[in-house]
């Protein structure tokens, strides 16, 4: 009844001149205006609480020099961003240079994360023996914390003692490649470990969209003579879209936010080619309290994440037509 | 930290929360309202400044960074002090250092900070600065300690603003390692380790005659920039001018110090590409014989079964003798309300300790106090007196406010990229310099104001 009638007010524009759908929308909203807003309390409190006033604080700081123990917090206007694009400033070359390292980053890992575990998913969609152990074998990294993942991988990938190496050199193959002190190799480290870490979680949400897709459109499609790769490429794809313009979002975003692999695994070596955006960010807010500056860097980047989400959504929109 | 949420809608939500990033724990700590600043700074007091306490029943928070094998020493002389005074509790945490600076700051502004900490001389500037901890020159008075106790530079170190801020309880220092299985596999006296340059030099080329490679060198702040640290002030060097207003480490001396590092990569003496903490993995499995690494290893090595090792004094190879150095003070944090009966026991519990330091030097350190020092029992403690041969010449970081925030940008990135051989000692120290300049300006701004 009531959910009825929120849903006609939302999703049925009332046609002009007639009177039913124009009379539930005046008795929902007439019969008491608070209550919409209600409903959007719970979540609005955090909203404001957690999200809104720390984005409009996080602003203001970002216009002073900000050390939240020192009496005089000068205001600065707009001097912290000019200071990010001013050559000479001290901020200028560890923020882009941390950026490249997060740019980097994403470009080498977000293809994989939206690829593999797409493959991964066709296959966990077969039916086979064993289908759930392998479901949950390829998600089962994804519960640990960053913290385990990179001392895991920082024992197996030690240049001089680790366990890479040493079955490298079984193999008769070269036993010195410094994983985690020299490029390529570092990237290739934290590429790797990140794309068997968190596979599993995009796996799982193609797997759903998967499991969306008609069974019927499969069957017509194959009544049409389409072969598997044509039933892939006119069946599923198009059906995965919204999912994929999904995994490709969160995927760009959780890239853009990688830190806990680089700190534990790299230490940012080779110099500081792998100290990505948001390492250097809680170092100059959190461990040298320069907040102010660290606040600019953060809206600097999230200018960039949005741009970037945006274009995405674009790209998608315009496939669509 | 890779961070992944669930829904589109939330998406935004997630641009947001980075939006806020950096202002998150701005917003909460000020929220808090009256700073240290608004804070009376508690001194002197009744009870004269920690002979005794008198007073009612009280439980001291006591933080440090003790996670290595120096924790349980501390922890047992925490646990006899509470036993020793009934109406003085004290409950002990230990927090990674690297985080301990970040927290203790944000614990004592929010009032849930701890009543006694430990802070490295080098930080005592910086946390005087910012109104984390307390003057406690009534401490020192009221405990007649003067600076004739003490090592001077031990001693000078704990005072900022021409007040004190640490009671010094001990010294840790570099030293050289020796594996004396590899030293005797290599033909040479597993009791007589290398001590000048040339000893050293010939030292290694007899490990390569035998395919060891004989001083890996970390391109990491452990080990490697304190062993750069160290060569430096060897060869007639300082990290900064007197008045710490200019970086001076990409002199003459710092460049040869990083070369004679480079070399030892390059000459093949040690692996290149060297990963955080393989050199002294290596040590411990009989492939680096030579390994320069601070006092606070002693008992991790002692640890290791089969493990045939020594230590000395780090060798000479610059000029002159010295070697980095770091050192523990007892601080007492600046507490919102303050407490004056805490404050007081705080007092009574750094005294104590402070004369228990035979207790400490066991979990690898030197006492900062010479009489302990001197002692006949801390003569005894073989390894630990081979680090107090240096004191006389050993080096601190100036205890200059903001100057914990130079480093990490500037001369470890430096040591990193020319032991990775990526960027040559001299042009990989200029850059660092002119950074480490700027930062410097920006600091005596920023502490002025």
């Amino acid at each position: 009844m009531a959910t009825g009638q929120i849903g006609g007010a939302q999703t049925a524009p009332p046609p002009a001149g007639e009177g039913a759908p124009k009379r539930s929308n005046k008795d929902f909203i007439g019969a008491n205006p608070v209550t919409p807003y209600l409903f959007m309390a719970p979540y609005l409190v955090l909203f404001v609480t957690f999200v809104l006033i720390p984005v409009v604080y996080g602003f203001w700081i970002s216009l002073h020099t900000w050390d939240y123990l020192l009496p005089g917090k000068p205001f600065v206007g707009l001097q912290n961003y000019v200071d990010l694009f001013t050559p000479s400033s001290v901020t200028f070359d560890p923020f882009w240079q941390s950026m490249e390292a997060t740019g980097k980053f994403t470009l080498y890992s977000v293809p994989l994360l939206v690829v593999i575990p797409l493959l991964v998913a066709l296959v966990l969609n077969q039916n086979f023996r064993g289908r759930n152990f392998f479901r949950a074998a390829y998600f089962a990294p994804y519960v640990l914390g960053v913290a385990v993942v990179g001392i895991l991988w920082r024992f197996l990938l030690d240049p001089n003692v680790g366990l890479v190496n040493y079955y490298l050199s079984q193999l008769g193959l070269r036993n010195d490649i410094p994983w985690t002190t020299a490029l390529p190799w570092a990237w290739i480290s934290l590429v790797g470990m990140t794309v068997w870490w968190t596979l599993g979680f995009n796996a799982v949400i193609y797997l759903a969209g998967l499991q969306d897709i008609p069974r019927d459109l499969y069957d017509a499609a194959a009544v049409d003579g389409a072969n598997a790769w044509q039933r892939f490429l006119n069946v599923t794809l198009p059906g995965l879209r919204p999912v994929l313009l999904f995994v490709i979002v969160i995927t760009i975003v959780a890239s853009a936010n990688m830190f806990g692999q680089a700190y534990l695994v790299t230490q940012g070596a080779p110099g500081n080619d792998t100290r990505v955006a948001i390492w250097l960010i809680v170092e100059t807010g959190l461990r040298q309290f320069n907040m102010g500056a660290a606040a600019a860097m953060s809206y600097v980047l999230a200018l960039f994440l949005m741009i970037v989400s945006v274009a995405n959504f674009a790209l998608f929109r315009q496939g669509e037509d | 930290m890779v961070q992944r949420r669930l829904s589109v809608r939330r998406l935004t939500r997630q641009e947001f929360l980075l939006l806020g990033m950096g202002a998150g724990a701005g917003l909460a700590l000020a929220a808090c309202g009256g700073g240290p600043q608004s804070n009376p700074a508690v001194q002197g007091g009744a009870g004269g400044g920690g002979k005794s306490y008198e007073g009612p029943k009280v439980e001291l928070a006591f933080w440090n960074g003790f996670t290595g094998g120096d924790g349980p020493y501390m922890r047992e002389l925490v646990e006899k002090f509470s036993a020793e005074h009934d109406n003085i509790d004290v409950s002990m945490n230990t927090i990674e250092w690297v985080d301990y600076y970040q927290k203790v700051p944000a614990a004592v502004r929010s009032g849930q900070g701890p009543d006694v900490g430990i802070m490295h001389s080098d930080q005592l500037g910086t946390n005087a600065a910012r109104g984390v901890i307390l003057p406690l020159d009534d401490v020192a008075q009221a405990l007649g300690l003067k600076e004739s106790d003490f090592a001077t530079l031990v001693w000078q170190a704990g005072i900022y603003n021409n007040q004190r801020y640490g009671i010094p309880l001990d010294m840790h220092p570099f030293g050289l390692y020796y594996n004396k299985t590899l030293m005797e596999q290599a033909g040479l006296d597993p009791n007589n380790p290398p001590q000048t340059r040339e000893d050293y030099e010939a030292a290694l080329e007899e490990f390569k005659s035998k395919g060891i490679q004989g001083s890996w060198v970390s391109p990491f702040p452990f080990t490697g920039v304190l062993q750069w640290e160290s060569l430096l002030f060897q060869f007639g060097g300082s990290l900064y001018n007197e008045d710490v207003t200019q970086a001076t480490f990409n002199s003459d001396a710092g460049v040869e110090a990083l070369t004679w590092m480079v070399d030892l990569v390059k000459n093949g003496h040690s692996p290149q590409n060297v990963a955080q903490d393989a050199e002294y993995v290596a040590f411990q499995n009989d492939k680096n014989a030579l390994h320069w690494n601070g006092i606070w290893q002693i008992n991790a090595f002692k640890e290791v079964e089969d493990l045939d090792w020594g230590v000395v004094p780090v060798p000479q190879i610059g000029s002159e003798k010295a070697v980095w150095s770091g050192s523990h003070n007892f601080v007492i944090m600046n507490q919102t309300p303050p407490d004056q009966n805490k404050q007081q026991a705080a007092r009574v519990f750094i005294n104590w300790i402070s004369q228990q330091s035979i207790e400490w030097a066991k979990a690898g350190q030197i006492p900062a106090r010479n009489s302990v020092r001197e002692s006949q029992e801390f003569q005894t403690l073989e390894e630990q007196s081979q680090f107090a041969k240096q004191v006389p010449y050993v080096h601190f970081v100036p205890p200059v406010p903001g100057i914990g925030d130079v480093q990490p940008t500037t001369f470890d990135v430096a040591v990193n990229e020319a032991v990775l051989l990526k960027t040559e000692p001299k042009a990989a120290l200029d850059d660092a310099a002119s950074r480490a300049n700027q930062l410097l300006e920006e600091n005596r701004q920023k502490y002025q104001a």
